[in-house]
């Protein structure tokens, strides 16, 4: 059977989170009431002047700079034109022949350990639209959005893979939250991705004719929606027809793509100059005062990491990959050193209760601090694992530090041998005929005693200690 | 005098701006466009080479406002021009996708 190769190129827009919209002083704030953001400049009245946000240069050139794009000294409005209840100006406000940033890349890791860089076409700003809400018989318009200002982010056709495409997705994320100009949650749109998608017989074939998949609003719409268009463009070869260029809507409860009918005019757009917004033209100072300003981006951290706290790769992976992980891993290391240890602890108890709780980093309640002082009491032998675990707990409901807990709740570990002997003693007698079977070899009777011996001490035995003395009475 | 403007290059921007002409008009708007172009078409006699295309014709550049938000109208007169309302939003005939 003949199988075919993706190629995939995503635009994805991105809202940026500044506090009033593009070109008016209007509240760039999501979730008011319809219609309470608004103004002559955003509705699209005749007359009005729009004024460009300084803000919005600033965080496109950051997200520029860190997507490694070349930064246009100028760059030029253009108005794209079509009708659409949403557009009240009957024209969007772009970026076409000018963006402001081109040539960038990022490099995105594979399943497989090796890396793979991805060309960055181009970003350019332009402003969002309004938001409509169907009803059976009327479509109502809300024109908040109207102006909330966006990059739009084109990458090259250089995807192979429905997978490839999520991990660029999630690597722009995480680039874009490092350099603060968006909150990036696709669940409440605030980015936004398009799939352009062909597939050809074999890699070195020349590229297909493509459909762009609009509409898609999650990671995991991205990849159920690039697979579903994959199926589809074969099946349509197979049978011995023709890919078509269109435009294609995916919908997220059928998981089906469909053509948007009728569309094929609608991408004549007509560009031309905006006359009402002069070029923007970026100084060298400006530029370079940006480049002094940037954070310390995912790649070069999770090299630092590896290298300065001697982390395998995939831990180092995971806690660059938000940038709050990063900060917080760093913060518990400086009152603890034991970059491993407080690793597993952030990956593990603390992602657990992110999960439990819904919540992000820094409103789980424990401080990194307090994380650091947990992992430092097992350290020193003063609690275990499994009296930790509650510890982190109290500490994470009240705040309270792990060491007044421990110390006031008579939690410190047992390490005492006559004490413990004793205790060992008492459940060997307290259990005889698996007494008599661990003693006859049978070894995987020690996790039961273990287990037996801890519940019998309060959780507060030492397993190290416990473990020979255990051997010792029962050979 | 060539015709760089076709009936039909008429018809379809008609199209995309929603107006619609009968046949007469169409011949007159080809007629004008095809005027207006053959016009303009003198400045192709100048070489412009080395010449950056001209966006603008003020020599002003980089406008911007500090990003500070202000208020904004209210919603009833945000809807004020609006033939019709509901739930303050501007109500139109139903957009399919």
């Amino acid at each position: 059977m003949m199988s075919y190769e993706p190629v995939i190129g995503l635009e994805v827009h991105v809202q940026m989170s500044t506090d009033s919209k593009i070109f008016c002083t209007c509240s760039n704030k999501f979730g008011s009431d319809p219609n309470t953001n608004v103004c002559p400049v955003c509705l699209g009245m005749p007359g009005v002047l729009p004024v460009l946000n300084e803000k919005v240069v600033d965080f496109t050139v950051k997200a520029g700079l860190a997507l490694n794009c070349q930064i246009r000294n100028k760059s030029v409005f253009a108005r794209k034109n079509y009708f659409y209840p949403d557009l009240p100006k009957a024209y969007q406000i772009s970026q076409y022949e000018l963006p402001i940033c081109e040539h960038g890349h990022i490099d995105i890791e594979l399943e497989d350990g090796t890396t793979k860089r991805i060309g960055i076409t181009r970003i350019h700003i332009e402003e969002d639209a309004g938001k409509l809400n169907h009803e059976a018989d009327a479509s109502l318009v809300d024109l908040n959005r109207t102006g909330t200002p966006l990059m739009e982010i084109v990458s090259e056709p250089d995807l192979r893979s429905a997978e490839e495409a999520k991990a660029y997705l999630q690597k722009l994320k995480t680039i874009l939250e490092y350099v603060e100009v968006s909150d990036c949650n696709m669940e409440e749109g605030s980015m936004r991705c398009d799939a352009n998608v062909s597939i050809r017989p074999d890699s070195n074939a020349p590229f297909g004719t493509r459909a762009e998949i609009k509409n898609v609003n999650s990671f995991r719409n991205v990849e159920r929606a690039i697979k579903y268009e994959q199926k589809r463009q074969e099946k349509v070869l197979k049978e011995g027809g023709k890919i078509v260029q269109e435009t294609r809507l995916f919908n997220a409860d059928t998981g089906v793509t469909a053509s948007m009918r009728g569309k094929e005019d609608a991408h004549d757009y007509r560009y031309f100059p905006d006359p009402d917004l002069v070029p923007v033209v970026l100084e060298n100072k400006f530029i370079d005062d940006i480049k002094a300003w940037m954070p310390e981006l995912p790649d070069a951290k999770r090299e630092r990491f590896m290298k300065e706290y001697a982390l395998s790769a995939i831990d180092a992976e995971f806690l660059v990959s938000v940038k709050a992980y990063a900060e917080y891993f760093e913060s518990a290391v400086k009152a603890h050193n034991n970059p491993k240890g407080i690793c597993n602890w952030i990956m593990g108890e603390l992602m657990r209760r992110l999960n439990e709780k819904q919540c992000a980093i820094n409103e789980a309640g424990i401080a990194p601090e307090n994380l650091a002082e947990v992992v430092k009491l097992i350290d020193e032998g003063k609690i275990s694992g499994n009296i930790a675990k509650q510890v982190f707990d109290e500490s994470a409901e009240t705040g309270r530090k792990p060491a007044n807990i421990v110390a006031e709740k008579g939690l410190v570990q047992n390490s005492n041998e006559d004490e413990l002997e004793a205790i060992v003693k008492q459940v060997l007698e307290a259990n005889p005929a698996e007494a008599e079977r661990y003693k006859n070899g049978e070894q995987k009777l020690q996790g039961f005693f273990m287990g037996q011996i801890m519940k019998a001490s309060k959780g507060k035995a030492n397993p190290g200690v416990v473990a020979p003395l255990l051997k010792k009475l029962t050979s | 005098m060539s015709e760089t403007v076709s009936k039909q290059d008429v018809m379809h921007i008609a199209t995309l701006a929603r107006l619609q002409f009968d046949d007469e008009t169409a011949e007159r708007f080809k007629n004008d466009l095809n005027n207006i172009l053959g016009y303009i078409d003198k400045l192709n006699e100048l070489n412009t080479d080395n010449i950056e295309p001209t966006s603008h014709a003020l020599d002003v550049y980089t406008v911007t406002r500090p990003d500070k938000a202000a208020a904004s109208l209210s919603n009833e007169d945000a809807l004020k021009n609006s033939a019709s309302t509901e739930n303050g939003c501007f109500r139109v005939p139903k957009v399919i996708e």
